[in-house]
Protein backbone atom coordinates (compact mmCIF):
# COMPACT_ATOMS: atom_id res chain seq x y z
CA UNK A 1 0.00 0.00 0.00
CA UNK A 2 1.28 3.44 -0.48
CA UNK A 3 0.86 6.37 1.54
CA UNK A 4 -1.84 7.64 -1.30
CA UNK A 5 -4.43 4.98 -0.75
CA UNK A 6 -5.76 6.89 1.86
CA UNK A 7 -6.95 9.54 -0.40
CA UNK A 8 -8.63 7.15 -2.89
CA UNK A 9 -12.01 7.15 -2.70
CA UNK A 10 -13.63 4.27 -0.53
CA UNK A 11 -16.03 2.48 -3.28
CA UNK A 12 -15.03 -1.02 -3.62
CA UNK A 13 -13.11 -2.57 -6.61
CA UNK A 14 -14.84 -4.84 -9.18
CA UNK A 15 -12.31 -7.59 -7.92
CA UNK A 16 -13.62 -7.60 -4.16
CA UNK A 17 -17.08 -7.34 -5.69
CA UNK A 18 -16.12 -10.33 -7.68
CA UNK A 19 -14.61 -12.21 -5.31
CA UNK A 20 -17.39 -11.37 -2.35
CA UNK A 21 -20.46 -12.87 -5.06
CA UNK A 22 -18.23 -16.01 -6.22
CA UNK A 23 -17.52 -16.68 -2.56
CA UNK A 24 -21.37 -16.89 -1.95
CA UNK A 25 -22.53 -18.96 -4.78
CA UNK A 26 -20.05 -21.56 -4.76
CA UNK A 27 -21.40 -21.99 -0.87
CA UNK A 28 -24.52 -22.30 -2.24
CA UNK A 29 -23.97 -24.19 -4.99
CA UNK A 30 -21.23 -26.96 -2.89
CA UNK A 31 -24.44 -27.33 -0.20
CA UNK A 32 -26.48 -28.57 -2.90
CA UNK A 33 -24.06 -30.65 -4.45
CA UNK A 34 -23.89 -32.90 -1.28
CA UNK A 35 -27.64 -33.65 -1.33
CA UNK A 36 -28.24 -37.39 -2.71
CA UNK A 37 -28.43 -38.05 -5.78
CA UNK A 38 -32.32 -40.31 -5.57
CA UNK A 39 -33.57 -37.18 -4.71
CA UNK A 40 -35.19 -36.39 -7.85
CA UNK A 41 -35.70 -39.86 -8.67
CA UNK A 42 -37.60 -40.16 -5.20
CA UNK A 43 -39.32 -37.17 -6.17
CA UNK A 44 -40.50 -38.61 -9.50
CA UNK A 45 -41.60 -41.74 -8.28
CA UNK A 46 -43.50 -40.15 -4.90
CA UNK A 47 -45.13 -37.97 -7.64
CA UNK A 48 -46.75 -41.54 -8.85
CA UNK A 49 -48.02 -42.72 -6.20
CA UNK A 50 -49.79 -39.89 -5.24
CA UNK A 51 -50.88 -39.38 -8.70
CA UNK A 52 -52.75 -42.46 -8.46
CA UNK A 53 -55.04 -40.98 -6.08
CA UNK A 54 -54.84 -37.29 -6.06
CA UNK A 55 -53.92 -34.90 -9.42
CA UNK A 56 -51.33 -33.04 -8.57
CA UNK A 57 -48.98 -31.18 -10.51
CA UNK A 58 -45.01 -31.67 -10.83
CA UNK A 59 -44.61 -28.38 -8.81
CA UNK A 60 -46.72 -29.17 -5.80
CA UNK A 61 -44.44 -32.10 -4.96
CA UNK A 62 -41.68 -30.61 -2.61
CA UNK A 63 -38.95 -33.00 -1.49
CA UNK A 64 -36.18 -31.62 0.61
CA UNK A 65 -33.25 -33.65 2.98
CA UNK A 66 -32.00 -31.49 5.47
CA UNK A 67 -28.94 -32.81 7.93
CA UNK A 68 -29.64 -31.75 12.07
CA UNK A 69 -26.01 -33.14 13.50
CA UNK A 70 -26.06 -37.23 13.52
CA UNK A 71 -29.50 -37.47 11.49
CA UNK A 72 -31.01 -36.21 8.36
CA UNK A 73 -34.92 -35.42 7.89
CA UNK A 74 -36.54 -36.30 4.62
CA UNK A 75 -39.59 -33.63 4.28
CA UNK A 76 -42.48 -34.10 1.85
CA UNK A 77 -44.68 -31.28 1.56
CA UNK A 78 -47.50 -31.84 -1.04
CA UNK A 79 -49.92 -29.65 -2.28
CA UNK A 80 -53.56 -30.85 -2.96
CA UNK A 81 -56.08 -29.23 -5.44
CA UNK A 82 -59.13 -27.51 -4.12
CA UNK A 83 -61.87 -29.67 -4.34
CA UNK B 1 1.67 -47.61 -15.01
CA UNK B 2 1.04 -44.21 -17.02
CA UNK B 3 -0.18 -41.21 -15.00
CA UNK B 4 -3.20 -39.76 -16.51
CA UNK B 5 -3.65 -36.38 -16.72
CA UNK B 6 -6.71 -34.45 -17.54
CA UNK B 7 -6.66 -31.01 -18.89
CA UNK B 8 -10.58 -29.74 -17.92
CA UNK B 9 -12.56 -26.33 -17.16
CA UNK B 10 -16.14 -26.52 -17.47
CA UNK B 11 -16.33 -23.37 -19.24
CA UNK B 12 -15.53 -23.13 -22.89
CA UNK B 13 -12.50 -20.84 -24.30
CA UNK B 14 -10.68 -20.73 -21.33
CA UNK B 15 -7.60 -22.34 -22.69
CA UNK B 16 -7.95 -25.72 -22.29
CA UNK B 17 -6.94 -27.04 -25.67
CA UNK B 18 -3.62 -24.20 -25.35
CA UNK B 19 -2.74 -26.17 -22.27
CA UNK B 20 -3.38 -29.82 -23.43
CA UNK B 21 -0.50 -28.48 -26.25
CA UNK B 22 1.61 -26.84 -24.09
CA UNK B 23 1.88 -29.74 -21.15
CA UNK B 24 1.94 -32.50 -23.48
CA UNK B 25 5.16 -30.47 -25.84
CA UNK B 26 6.48 -29.85 -21.92
CA UNK B 27 6.48 -33.32 -20.79
CA UNK B 28 8.07 -34.99 -23.82
CA UNK B 29 10.53 -32.31 -24.11
CA UNK B 30 11.95 -33.28 -20.69
CA UNK B 31 12.03 -36.91 -21.99
CA UNK B 32 8.90 -38.32 -21.16
CA UNK B 33 6.97 -40.68 -23.77
CA UNK B 34 3.28 -38.56 -23.96
CA UNK B 35 0.45 -39.23 -25.51
CA UNK B 36 -2.34 -36.23 -25.83
CA UNK B 37 -6.11 -37.57 -27.05
CA UNK B 38 -8.57 -34.81 -28.05
CA UNK B 39 -11.68 -35.80 -26.43
CA UNK B 40 -13.90 -33.00 -27.91
CA UNK B 41 -15.78 -35.23 -30.76
CA UNK B 42 -17.55 -33.42 -33.03
CA UNK B 43 -14.97 -29.94 -33.00
CA UNK B 44 -11.53 -31.48 -33.42
CA UNK B 45 -9.24 -28.71 -32.76
CA UNK B 46 -6.00 -30.31 -31.00
CA UNK B 47 -4.92 -30.77 -34.13
CA UNK B 48 -4.89 -27.43 -35.80
CA UNK B 49 -3.28 -26.34 -32.61
CA UNK B 50 -0.53 -28.45 -32.65
CA UNK B 51 -0.11 -28.14 -36.69
CA UNK B 52 -0.95 -31.81 -37.45
CA UNK B 53 -4.11 -31.12 -38.94
CA UNK B 54 -3.44 -32.47 -42.39
CA UNK B 55 -1.82 -35.32 -41.40
CA UNK B 56 -4.95 -37.26 -39.94
CA UNK B 57 -6.08 -40.41 -40.72
CA UNK B 58 -7.68 -42.22 -38.56
CA UNK B 59 -9.21 -40.71 -35.02
CA UNK B 60 -9.93 -41.80 -31.86
CA UNK B 61 -13.50 -43.11 -32.61
CA UNK B 62 -11.48 -45.48 -35.01
CA UNK B 63 -9.78 -46.84 -32.53
CA UNK B 64 -12.41 -47.40 -30.35
CA UNK B 65 -14.64 -49.36 -33.12
CA UNK B 66 -12.03 -50.84 -33.75
CA UNK B 67 -11.40 -49.59 -37.46
CA UNK B 68 -7.50 -48.68 -36.66
CA UNK B 69 -5.67 -49.58 -34.95
CA UNK B 70 -3.62 -47.27 -32.06
CA UNK B 71 -0.18 -47.08 -34.38
CA UNK B 72 -2.04 -46.03 -37.28
CA UNK B 73 -3.93 -43.56 -35.56
CA UNK B 74 -1.38 -41.66 -33.43
CA UNK B 75 0.07 -38.61 -35.19
CA UNK B 76 3.61 -38.43 -34.14
CA UNK B 77 4.33 -34.52 -33.47
CA UNK B 78 7.47 -33.43 -36.01
CA UNK B 79 8.67 -31.03 -33.20
CA UNK B 80 9.27 -33.20 -29.95
CA UNK B 81 10.53 -37.24 -29.75
CA UNK B 82 8.15 -39.05 -27.59
CA UNK B 83 5.02 -36.87 -28.47
CA UNK B 84 1.96 -38.33 -29.88
CA UNK B 85 -1.51 -37.29 -30.89
CA UNK B 86 -4.99 -39.09 -30.81
CA UNK B 87 -7.18 -36.44 -33.02
CA UNK B 88 -11.25 -36.41 -32.01
CA UNK B 89 -13.22 -37.38 -34.76
CA UNK B 90 -14.93 -34.70 -36.91
CA UNK B 91 -18.23 -36.22 -38.12
CA UNK B 92 -19.16 -39.23 -35.55
CA UNK B 93 -22.19 -38.77 -32.78
CA UNK B 94 -20.31 -38.04 -29.34
CA UNK B 95 -21.73 -40.78 -27.81
CA UNK B 96 -19.26 -43.34 -30.04
CA UNK B 97 -17.10 -42.77 -26.59
CA UNK B 98 -17.73 -45.79 -24.53
CA UNK B 99 -15.97 -46.23 -20.75
CA UNK B 100 -14.52 -49.67 -22.09
CA UNK B 101 -13.31 -48.31 -25.32
CA UNK B 102 -11.80 -45.38 -23.56
CA UNK B 103 -10.38 -47.49 -21.15
CA UNK B 104 -9.40 -49.82 -23.77
CA UNK B 105 -7.43 -46.75 -25.20
CA UNK B 106 -5.61 -46.25 -22.52
CA UNK B 107 -4.88 -49.26 -21.41
CA UNK B 108 -3.52 -50.09 -24.55
CA UNK B 109 -1.53 -46.87 -24.54
CA UNK B 110 0.63 -47.35 -21.47
CA UNK B 111 1.10 -51.19 -22.53
CA UNK B 112 2.79 -49.28 -25.34
CA UNK B 113 5.17 -47.20 -22.68
CA UNK B 114 3.43 -44.31 -22.40
CA UNK B 115 4.30 -42.65 -19.51
CA UNK B 116 1.70 -39.62 -19.57
CA UNK B 117 -1.80 -39.04 -21.36
CA UNK B 118 -3.19 -35.95 -21.51
CA UNK B 119 -6.78 -35.75 -22.04
CA UNK B 120 -7.77 -32.44 -23.64
CA UNK B 121 -11.21 -32.58 -22.18
CA UNK B 122 -14.34 -30.65 -24.24
CA UNK B 123 -15.90 -27.70 -22.42
CA UNK B 124 -19.48 -28.00 -20.59
CA UNK B 125 -20.58 -31.21 -18.48
CA UNK B 126 -21.90 -33.48 -20.95
CA UNK B 127 -20.76 -36.99 -22.31
CA UNK B 128 -17.72 -36.05 -23.54
CA UNK B 129 -15.70 -33.81 -20.73
CA UNK B 130 -16.97 -36.68 -18.32
CA UNK B 131 -15.11 -39.12 -20.28
CA UNK B 132 -12.07 -37.16 -20.37
CA UNK B 133 -12.28 -36.94 -16.41
CA UNK B 134 -13.24 -40.43 -15.39
CA UNK B 135 -10.26 -42.32 -15.79
CA UNK B 136 -7.74 -39.04 -14.65
CA UNK B 137 -5.21 -39.69 -11.94
CA UNK B 138 -4.78 -35.92 -11.77
CA UNK B 139 -6.59 -32.98 -13.06
CA UNK B 140 -5.25 -30.03 -13.99
CA UNK B 141 -8.48 -27.18 -13.56
CA UNK B 142 -8.29 -24.30 -16.18
CA UNK B 143 -9.78 -21.16 -15.09
CA UNK B 144 -9.65 -17.38 -16.19
CA UNK B 145 -9.37 -14.98 -13.66
CA UNK B 146 -13.28 -14.17 -14.15
CA UNK B 147 -16.44 -14.85 -12.50
CA UNK B 148 -17.82 -17.27 -14.78
CA UNK B 149 -14.90 -19.42 -14.89
CA UNK B 150 -14.20 -19.50 -11.51
CA UNK B 151 -17.74 -20.90 -10.99
CA UNK B 152 -17.82 -23.64 -13.62
CA UNK B 153 -13.85 -24.70 -12.30
CA UNK B 154 -15.72 -25.23 -8.84
CA UNK B 155 -18.48 -27.34 -10.56
CA UNK B 156 -15.95 -29.67 -12.09
CA UNK B 157 -14.27 -30.09 -9.28
CA UNK B 158 -17.19 -31.16 -7.73
CA UNK B 159 -18.02 -34.00 -10.34
CA UNK B 160 -14.07 -34.75 -10.24
CA UNK B 161 -14.73 -35.26 -6.26
CA UNK B 162 -17.91 -37.38 -7.20
CA UNK B 163 -18.16 -38.70 -10.48
CA UNK B 164 -14.45 -39.87 -11.49
CA UNK B 165 -13.24 -43.64 -11.47
CA UNK B 166 -11.61 -42.61 -8.31
CA UNK B 167 -13.80 -41.40 -6.35
CA UNK B 168 -16.04 -44.15 -7.15
CA UNK B 169 -13.32 -46.22 -5.55
CA UNK B 170 -12.52 -43.72 -2.53
CA UNK B 171 -9.95 -42.35 -3.76
CA UNK B 172 -9.20 -38.43 -4.51
CA UNK B 173 -8.25 -37.12 -8.23
CA UNK B 174 -4.93 -35.42 -7.43
CA UNK B 175 -6.81 -31.82 -7.99
CA UNK B 176 -4.47 -28.55 -9.25
CA UNK B 177 -5.20 -24.95 -10.69
CA UNK B 178 -3.70 -23.50 -13.66
CA UNK B 179 -4.64 -19.63 -14.04
CA UNK B 180 -4.59 -18.27 -17.56
CA UNK B 181 -5.05 -15.10 -19.29
CA UNK B 182 -3.61 -13.72 -16.12
CA UNK B 183 -3.04 -9.60 -15.82
CA UNK B 184 -1.00 -8.72 -12.77
CA UNK B 185 -1.25 -4.75 -14.13
CA UNK B 186 -5.24 -5.41 -13.95
CA UNK B 187 -4.80 -7.17 -10.39
CA UNK B 188 -3.06 -4.09 -9.12
CA UNK B 189 -5.83 -1.40 -9.90
CA UNK B 190 -8.69 -3.67 -8.37
CA UNK B 191 -9.69 -5.25 -11.81
CA UNK B 192 -9.57 -8.93 -11.76
CA UNK B 193 -9.42 -11.72 -9.09
CA UNK B 194 -5.90 -11.90 -7.94
CA UNK B 195 -4.26 -15.43 -7.53
CA UNK B 196 -5.06 -15.60 -4.00
CA UNK B 197 -8.53 -15.06 -4.30
CA UNK B 198 -9.18 -17.65 -6.65
CA UNK B 199 -7.15 -20.17 -4.72
CA UNK B 200 -8.96 -19.34 -1.50
CA UNK B 201 -12.44 -19.58 -3.60
CA UNK B 202 -11.68 -23.00 -5.22
CA UNK B 203 -9.51 -24.30 -2.28
CA UNK B 204 -6.94 -26.03 -4.81
CA UNK B 205 -3.54 -26.15 -5.50
CA UNK B 206 -2.10 -23.61 -7.62
CA UNK B 207 -0.18 -25.22 -10.65
CA UNK B 208 0.45 -22.21 -12.03
CA UNK B 209 -0.20 -18.79 -13.66
CA UNK B 210 0.23 -17.93 -17.31
CA UNK B 211 0.00 -14.46 -17.81
CA UNK B 212 -1.90 -13.02 -20.46
CA UNK B 213 0.60 -12.72 -23.76
CA UNK B 214 0.14 -12.13 -27.44
CA UNK B 215 2.89 -14.76 -27.99
CA UNK B 216 -0.31 -16.92 -27.10
CA UNK B 217 -2.50 -16.35 -30.40
CA UNK B 218 0.05 -16.14 -32.50
CA UNK B 219 1.64 -19.40 -31.35
CA UNK B 220 -1.81 -20.71 -31.95
CA UNK B 221 -1.75 -18.96 -35.49
CA UNK B 222 1.38 -20.99 -36.15
CA UNK B 223 0.28 -24.30 -34.45
CA UNK B 224 3.51 -24.29 -32.72
CA UNK B 225 2.41 -25.08 -29.07
CA UNK B 226 3.54 -21.90 -26.83
CA UNK B 227 5.98 -23.64 -24.79
CA UNK B 228 8.44 -23.66 -27.26
CA UNK B 229 8.44 -19.65 -27.29
CA UNK B 230 11.23 -19.54 -24.45
CA UNK B 231 11.24 -15.90 -24.43
CA UNK B 232 7.44 -15.30 -24.03
CA UNK B 233 6.23 -15.26 -20.47
CA UNK B 234 3.32 -17.67 -20.96
CA UNK B 235 6.15 -20.41 -22.45
CA UNK B 236 8.16 -19.84 -19.54
CA UNK B 237 5.01 -19.94 -17.25
CA UNK B 238 4.18 -23.48 -19.05
CA UNK B 239 7.33 -24.78 -18.57
CA UNK B 240 7.63 -23.96 -14.60
CA UNK B 241 3.97 -25.59 -15.03
CA UNK B 242 5.63 -29.04 -16.23
CA UNK B 243 8.36 -28.48 -14.33
CA UNK B 244 6.03 -28.76 -11.14
CA UNK B 245 3.99 -31.42 -12.38
CA UNK B 246 6.65 -33.79 -12.02
CA UNK B 247 7.15 -32.82 -8.74
CA UNK B 248 10.02 -30.03 -8.93
CA UNK B 249 9.90 -27.10 -5.93
CA UNK B 250 10.03 -24.14 -8.75
CA UNK B 251 9.03 -20.94 -7.28
CA UNK B 252 5.87 -19.10 -9.11
CA UNK B 253 6.46 -16.28 -11.34
CA UNK B 254 4.46 -13.56 -13.18
CA UNK B 255 2.10 -13.17 -10.29
CA UNK B 256 3.27 -9.51 -9.86
CA UNK B 257 3.65 -6.32 -11.47
CA UNK B 258 7.38 -6.22 -12.77
CA UNK B 259 9.32 -3.99 -10.32
CA UNK B 260 9.51 -0.31 -10.92
CA UNK B 261 11.71 2.81 -9.97
CA UNK B 262 10.69 4.27 -6.47
CA UNK B 263 8.73 7.21 -8.06
CA UNK B 264 6.24 4.52 -9.77
CA UNK B 265 6.48 2.56 -6.42
CA UNK B 266 5.11 5.57 -3.93
CA UNK B 267 2.64 6.21 -6.97
CA UNK B 268 1.08 3.05 -7.12
CA UNK B 269 -1.76 1.57 -6.11
CA UNK B 270 -1.82 -1.54 -3.41
CA UNK B 271 -0.57 -4.53 -5.33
Amino acid sequence: MSIFDYFRNNKKDSASVAKERLQIIVAHERNQRNQPDYLPKLQQELLEVIRKYVDVDQDQVEVALDNNGNCSVLELNITLPDR
Amino acid sequence: MARIIVVTSGKGGVGKTTTSAAISSGLALRGHKTAVIDFDIGLRNLDIVMNCERRVVYDFVNVINGDANLRQALIKDKRVENLYILPASQTRDKDALTVEGVEKVLTDLAADGFEYIICDSPAGIEHGAFMALYFADTAIVVANPEVSSVRDSDRILGILQSKSRRAENGERVEECLLLTRYNPERVAKGEMLAVADVEEILATKLLGVIPESETVLKASNQGVPVIHDATSTAGQAYTDAVARLLGDDVEHRFINMEHKGLFKRLFRRSA
